[in-house]
């Protein structure tokens, strides 16, 4: 691709009633200092089915200009439909770089369209910066199951494209919205769209599974014991309204299911808050929750490895902690 | 079906640990596996097999020499057919050179194979955890792609897939020929019998090197044909300075944390 433009381009994920994901918005933030340090401009990039609220968003957190694209085929995330849009946008505007939440969805639709694009992306960031050398960025992530951190950058291909865990930048205070609102008229075809949701299934009536767009999460491990033994840990969810998270030993165990999973082989999560009780603390569970802003952890065994990672530790029984910090929460609410 | 599994060998990441002297990762030593995700892939496509017997799979796998074992492994377990793509030009690929290494070797392998209705991958590596090689194979390949695949179902000229979406799960309708990417399921990979084992260990794998693949464009692979290029690479910092809650009892403690969350405005 052309390079047309110094514009750093944000992806801003929607939901089907139009609203923009977090995972996107979020991103604007660190898309305005690279834009900054750039000398361009910050782009949003909304898709979806009547996107307004989306696009209203994107303006209120420091986009300067806003390439919407409207279609009843964007209601759903499909591969197809949103690789061929984006792939459209980059080769008409040619931005230099881009920016996508590492989502479900931002890391099936990431690969096809740089491998379309024949460029570089660097998958899952946590840290974004600036060569002064070469005004490449640099983006970094952790690798290893977390073990080891790798700076990667993308020197002649363009645009330069990385999926950003969500989570890791906070999203920024609603500002006055400047933004120039570009609308694009671009559709795609029914057929040319090769997958089809049949059913969507989700976990119980109500129950939603959202811990990558958690707030609050708690999760419960090996020293829960048994499914019984998660009643406290829904409880404690339920009182602080947050997500019910799960080692991969609670799992395996089959005392919750695995969409709860944390870790490598779960989610990876970016609370501002993890509570995390009976859990050891592998590396494999480190991997998906280090990110948090503060990490509670709740453990019978003081030398478990989760302390390495914990704002707050306390060495006990979670059966007794964890009532007690139930019914201290509900008093002070009274 | 005709069904392609790609596999990577990699170092067992729950084995790895720090030099705590030079601050870098201890490689030696650590035992190297099959890519857990890529086991699912392989048991996704035994599945099929069980359900339609005139199932062919055939496994793939770029990396050294070495990585023969991780193909021996998968042959014991459930393929029929393996193949190790390996040439020291591929070395230092990133994730699009080597899905372009990929797609060169399946179109090869398809020459004696005959074509695949699906392409079968993990959902990432555990070393790399980019998850990118799959979906930059289905580009290449002009194929539609299901990524994040708990199991696959045959059916007429295609595959019904139950997949993992954000907060739900999504039961999808794919035509094949289609790449699937297949995450942790609620079941292992089944283990091989002693029979399959044995056979496995005498089994000829075949070995393509960029040599028998005529169309590639050496430009494209290798260290040099990567559009990324990893600058340097460190270990994480570990948070330092958490407070430890010590009080007499459990309740305390609990009573505690609550006081303390709540005076530092985090709950």
């Amino acid at each position: 691709m052309d390079v047309k433009t110094k514009d750093i381009w944000v992806f801003v994920e929607t939901n089907e009633d139009g609203s923009a994901k977090n995972a996107g918005i979020e991103l604007l933030g660190p898309g305005r200092k690279l834009a900054d340090k750039q000398g361009g401009k910050l782009t949003a990039v909304v898709i979806g089915c009547k996107p307004e609220a989306a696009i209203a968003d994107a303006g209120e957190h420091g986009a300067d200009k806003i390439i919407a694209v409207d279609g009843e085929e964007y209601k759903t995330y499909s591969t197809d439909a949103y690789t061929k849009a984006l792939a459209y946008l980059v080769e008409k505007y040619g931005p230099t770089s881009m920016l996508i939440g590492a989502t479900a969805y931002g890391r099936d639709l990431g690969p096809r369209l740089s491998s379309r694009l024949q460029t570089g992306l660097t998958a899952d960031c946590t840290d974004l910066d600036i060569d002064e050398e070469s005004g490449c960025i640099i983006w970094t992530r952790p690798a290893f199951g977390g073990n080891l951190m790798a700076s990667i950058m993308c020197p002649e291909a363009r645009p330069q494209m990385g999926t950003v865990r969500p989570g890791v930048f906070k999203k920024e205070a609603a500002a006055e919205n400047r933004a120039e609102i570009m609308r694009e008229d671009f559709h795609v075809a029914a057929e040319e769209i090769r997958t089809e949701i049949r059913e969507v299934i989700r976990e119980a009536a109500g129950e939603l599974v959202d811990l990558e767009g958690a707030g609050i999460i708690v999760a419960g491990g090996r020293g829960a014991g048994s499914s019984e033994g998660f009643a406290c840990i829904r409880e404690l969810a339920e009182v602080l309204g947050a997500t019910v998270g799960a080692s991969r030993a609670a799992v395996d165990n089959g005392w919750i299911s695995h969409s709860h999973q944390v870790g490598q082989t779960g989610k990876t999560v970016g609370p501002k808050l993890y509570i995390a009780c009976g859990i050891s603390g592998a590396i494999q569970h480190l991997a998906g929750m280090s990110s948090a802003d503060i990490i509670v952890a709740i453990n019978k065994d003081g030398d478990a490895p989760i302390f390495g990672v914990a704002d707050y530790g306390i060495a006990g029984n979670m059966f007794e902690v964890v009532p007690a910090l139930i019914a201290e929460i509900r008093k002070s609410k009274a | 079906m005709n069904i392609l599994v790609c596999v990577k060998q990699v170092p067992d990441t729950a084995e790895i640990k720090i030099d705590p002297v030079t601050n870098t990762l201890i490689r030696d030593g650590v035992p190297s596996i099959v890519n857990p995700f890529d086991g699912y892939a392989l048991e996704a496509a035994a599945r099929i097999r069980d359900e339609n017997l005139k199932t062919q799979i055939v496994v793939m796998s770029m990396g050294p020499e070495q990585a023969g074992n991780a193909l021996r492994e998968c042959l014991a377990i459930a393929a029929d057919k393996a193949y190790l793509i390996s040439d020291r030009c591929f070395g230092g690929s990133d994730t699009l050179a080597t899905s372009y290494i990929l797609m060169n070797a399946i179109k090869k392998i398809e020459e004696s194979e005959g074509k695949f209705d699906a392409v079968f991958c993990g959902k990432q590596a555990i070393d790399g955890d980019t998850a990118q090689v799959g979906p930059e194979i289905a580009e290449q390949l002009g194929y539609p792609q299901v990524t994040y695949a708990l199991t696959a179902k045959e059916e007429e000229g295609g595959l019904e897939i139950l997949c993992e979406a954000e907060d739900e799960n999504h039961v999808v309708g794919v035509k094949t020929p289609c790449l699937v990417t297949f995450t942790k399921p609620d079941f292992e990979p089944r283990f091989p019998t002693v029979k399959r084992k044995m056979a496995a260990k005498k089994a000829e794998i075949a070995k393509l090197t960029a040599e028998d693949f005529k169309d590639i464009d050496l430009s494209r692979i290798g260290l040099k044909g990567s559009p990324t290029k990893v600058k340097k690479t460190f270990v994480p910092e570990q948070k330092k300075g958490g407070i430890r809650i010590e009080e007499e009892s459990g309740e305390a403690a609990g009573r505690k944390l609550c006081e303390m969350l709540s005076a530092a405005h985090i709950i």
